[in-house]
């Protein structure tokens, strides 16, 4: 349970970026979340209801974007995207394979009032 | 009033990488080998650090720092062995984070050859803070169940070796170190996998020989 602390690294954002705009009000956040981040939406969904009372995001809703894992074969060339832990590669069954998404935990964009 | 969408793109753990970061710097330069230990809370951190204690006695010099909700508890075991540790009590934090390892790096004496961290045991939250090491070892008991790489892959994808530990265990519990390593090695198939039974000694020399490799490879420039 380490989404509080992701949420917060959320609010310091919002906060730098409503500064830097001159923005009164944040209507909405978008975030990816990568399946292999190691975050759990529904969590972070929570963290970020609890957080946001008080603050300039106090009616933001939150958007979670969830990424999948995509795996690139060094072999082959081929990319594709894997849906359960199994990582080789789905066109030669390579090992090798480099993740390319998936370990996302990031802030995309955000909506402001200004 | 006007609305307006502007595009960010900030990594929420962009603080922690900078963090980590930088420690792995300083560790580097001083010729230090940094290890961080994840597993789930009993599946045998400290004790495989004290069979190492052990086994590196007059060899190379240890120390440790020790992550855990309360209690100094295993701080005091490491000392025990003749091996300088500070314990961080995270006060009910799930996981130890790159800053919280920079505050107690300046206490670290320079003369050390290998840097332990004894993440708080928890094998989902510490698989996504880098702490500036060089090697991120995890470790799966033979009493936690072989099943457990596909049900936690984070962990094990973000390692660089496996440890089958409790080994002794083997004959009592269902667990199958060939399953284990299979699994794992699906999800990160770069993985090092060792076995040992840290209470025995049995397998401990194999992983201090990987210790020591990472460690001259380090020292060499090759890291």
């Amino acid at each position: 349970m380490h989404e509080l602390s992701l949420v917060a690294s959320v609010f310091e954002v919002l906060e730098e970026k409503a500064r830097e705009h001159g923005a009164v009000r944040v209507t909405a956040v978008v975030l990816q979340v990568g399946i292999m981040s190691g975050a759990v939406p529904d969590l972070l969904e929570s963290a970020f209801e609890m957080f946001k009372k008080g603050t300039i995001a106090e009616t933001a809703r939150l958007e979670i974007v969830v990424v999948p894992v995509k795996v690139r074969c060094p072999d082959c060339g081929g990319e594709a995207v894997r849906e359960d832990t199994d990582f080789s590669c789905a066109g030669c069954g390579s090992r090798r394979v480099e993740i390319v998404e998936g370990r996302e935990l990031v802030v995309q964009r955000i909506e402001l009032e200004t | 009033m006007t609305t307006k969408t502007i595009t960010v793109v900030r990594d929420l753990l962009a603080t922690n990488k900078q963090a980590a970061a930088a420690i792995r710097a300083e560790l580097r330069a001083r010729g230090i080998l940094c290890i961080n230990l994840l597993s789930s809370p009993g599946s045998g951190k400290t004790t495989l650090l004290e069979a190492l204690a052990d086994c590196f006695r007059g060899r190379f010099r240890l120390a440790v720092i020790e992550g855990d909700i309360e209690t100094e508890r295993d701080a005091e075991r490491i000392r025990a062995k003749g091996v300088p540790a500070w314990q961080i009590t995270t006060g009910g934090a799930c996981h130890l984070e790159a800053r919280m390892i920079g505050k107690v790096l300046g206490d670290v004496p320079a003369a050390i050859d290998l840097l332990f961290i004894e993440n708080v045991g928890n094998l989902v939250c510490p698989a996504s803070y880098d702490l500036g090491e060089d090697l991120r070892l995890v470790l799966l008991s033979s009493p936690e169940g072989d099943d457990k790489p596909a049900k936690y892959p984070q962990a094990f994808l973000s390692a660089d070796a496996l440890v089958l530990t409790k080994s002794d265990l083997l004959p009592y519990v269902p667990f199958d170190p060939g399953r284990a390593a299979t699994e794992a090695l699906a999800i990160k198939p770069s993985l090092k996998v060792f076995t040992v039974s840290a209470l025995r000694g049995d397998g401990i020399d194999g992983l201090a020989g990987y210790l020591t490799e990472a460690l001259e490879r380090l020292r060499s420039g090759r890291a």
